[in-house]
C-alpha cells in the first residue's frame, strides 16, 4: 500500500527530533538476531526484493506502526514474509519450534559469507529504452496513489520540478515488491523542487528538496 | 492478515503485535535453524560485523582524504563508490553512493521520508533518531528546525537541500574543512568527521577534535 503511515515526509506533530549520545549499535540482543535473520534471508534466500521487505512493513497497521520500534517493525515484516513464503507457519511460530517438513531454500547464507565484508547489491540494470529526459528538463510527477508499493512519496506528487541527474537505469520498486523477478528497470533520476512548490507561499524560500524519481512517476512539463 | 493469525487482544495495539516480542525473535531463530534456513554462527558474524566493523569512521576517511587530496575529491564528487573502493584502508562500497558537497552557498541534509535509507558502508548502521518519524517527517519541511534540534544554526543565506533518499541511491555529506586545521594530518582530520557532519546534522568543529 502506498498511502499509509510509513510516508512521513512533510507531517506534523510527531515533535522534536532526540538523538541519543553514544548509542549502541543494537539496543538489545534480540535487535541484532532480526538484522542478522533478515540480512541472512534476503541476501541469500531471493525470495523477495528489498522492496518486497519493505511493502511487508508498509501494510503493519499505522498504530502499530507508530507504536513499534525500527526493529520491531523489521521483525513483523519478517515474520509476515516468512509465513508467506511457506518458510514457516503460523502455527511453527505459536509452537517455538519447526513441526514440518522442510523445503530446500537455494541457498544459504554461511558463515564463509558473513566473513566477507557486506557490499551493498547493484540495482542498476540494462536499459531497454532510450531516457526520455535529461538534465535541465522540467517535469511533473504524476498524482498516483496506488493500493500496492510505490517510492514516489505524497508530498512529491503532482509537482513541478527539474531534472539534476540521471542514476542509470534500475530495478523498478513498484513491480519488484510484488515479485522479485519482475525487475522491469526503470531509468532514475534526481529531481529537484523548490520549498514553495512543496509547501505553498509560506515555505521557507531557503530549501529545496530532492527525490530519486523513477521515469514512470514523470512527465514533461 | 498474518499478524492476525495470533491470539492477540486487538484493544491496545502496543501490548497485542508488540508483546513478547524478545520470546518471538527467539521462536524465529530457532524454526529457522531447525529448517536449516539460518545458521546461526553466521548470524553471530553479521551482528559483529556492524557492531565493529561497519561504521562512519569509514566515511571519515573519505572526507578526510578529500580535504587534503584535490583530486581525490573531484574523483568522489563524480563517482563515490569508484573513489572509496580506490582507497584501500576503506571497507568495500557497493553500487551508487553519490558524495554531495557542502559549500558556503549550500548545505545538505540526507533523509528517507519512506523508511530508513542510509549508506551503511560507510556510515554503519542509521542511529534511531535518523529512522524516527520526528526526523522523517520534518527534515523535508523545516530542515532548520531539525538543524536546531541538533544545535546546528546556518548563515541566513544559506540554502538547504534535503536529499530524500527515495530509491536505490544512497547519498554521503562533504562538510567544509574548518578553518584552523590547515596543517593537520589526515588522521587528525578523520577524526573530526562524526556521523551527523555526513548526514547532514553536524558541522565538524576543530574542539569536537
Amino acid at each position: 500500500m502506498s498511502n499509509t503511515i510509513h510516508d512521513m515526509g512533510g507531517m506534523h506533530g510527531f515533535g522534536p527530533v532526540e538523538p541519543e549520545p553514544n548509542e549502541p549499535v543494537f539496543h538489545a540482543p534480540w535487535e541484532g538476531r532480526v538484522f542478522a535473520m533478515q540480512r541472512a534471508l534476503g541476501s541469500a534466500a531471493g525470495l523477495w526484493s528489498i522492496d518486497g521487505g519493505r511493502a511487508s512493513m508498509e501494510v503493519l497497521p499505522p498504530l502499530t506502526y507508530l507504536a513499534a520500534s525500527y526493529y520491531q517493525r523489521w521483525f513483523l515484516g519478517l515474520e509476515k514474509r516468512v509465513v508467506a513464503y511457506g518458510l514457516a507457519g503460523a502455527d511453527e511460530l505459536a509452537a517455538g519450534h519447526s513441526l514440518h517438513p522442510v523445503a530446500p531454500l537455494k541457498r544459504i547464507f554461511t558463515v564463509a559469507d558473513a566473513a566477507k565484508p557486506p557490499v551493498r547489491g547493484n540495482f542498476e540494470r540494462p536499459s531497454t529504452a532510450p531516457a526520455k529526459f535529461k538534465p535541465g528538463d522540467r517535469v511533473r510527477t504524476k498524482n498516483i496513489n496506488p493500493t500496492t508499493h510505490t517510492r514516489l512519496p505524497r508530498y512529491a506528487r503532482d509537482k513541478e520540478g527539474v531534472v539534476e541527474a540521471i542514476r542509470g537505469c534500475h530495478v523498478y520498486p513498484d513491480t519488484a515488491a510484488l515479485d522479485i523477478h519482475d525487475e522491469n528497470p526503470q531509468w532514475l533520476y534526481t529531481v529537484v523542487f523548490t520549498g514553495k512548490e512543496l509547501w505553498g507561499e509560506d515555505a521557507d524560500p531557503a530549501i529545496k528538496v530532492s527525490i530519486e524519481a523513477f521515469e514512470p512517476y514523470l512527465l514533461p512539463a | 492478515m498474518a499478524e492476525h493469525d495470533h491470539d492477540h487482544d486487538h484493544s491496545d495495539p502496543e501490548h497485542s503485535e508488540l508483546s513478547d516480542i524478545q520470546l518471538r525473535v527467539r521462536a524465529l531463530e530457532t524454526i529457522l535453524t531447525e529448517k536449516g534456513y539460518v545458521d546461526p554462527a553466521a548470524l553471530d558474524q553479521i551482528v559483529e560485523s556492524y557492531e565493529t566493523k561497519i561504521g562512519p569512521k569509514n566515511g571519515a576517511r573519505l572526507v578526510a582524504r578529500a580535504w587534503i587530496d584535490p583530486d581525490f575529491k573531484a574523483a568522489l564528487l563524480k563517482d563515490a563508490t569508484e573513489a572509496a573502493n580506490s582507497l584501500g584502508h576503506v571497507s568495500p562500497v557497493g553500487s551508487h553512493l553519490i558524495a554531495v558537497e557542502n559549500t558556503p552557498q549550500t548545505h545538505n541534509l540526507v533523509v528517507c521520508t519512506l523508511c530508513s535509507c542510509y549508506p551503511w558502508e560507510v556510515l554503519g548502521l542509521p542511529p534511531v533518531w535518523y529512522k524516527s518519524a520526528p526526523y522523517r517527517s520534518r527534515a523535508v519541511i523545516d530542515p532548520k528546525g531539525v538543524l536546531g534540534d541538533f544545535g546546528v544554526t546556518l548563515p541566513a543565506d544559506t540554502e538547504i537541500r534535503i536529499w530524500d533518499s527515495t530509491a536505490e541511491t544512497r547519498f554521503i555529506v562533504l562538510p567544509m574543512r574548518p578553518p584552523g586545521t590547515e596543517n593537520w594530518s589526515e588522521e587528525r582530520l578523520a577524526d573530526l568527521v562524526t556521523r551527523d557532519c555526513m548526514i547532514g546534522t553536524g558541522l565538524p568543529t576543530p574542539e569536537a577534535g
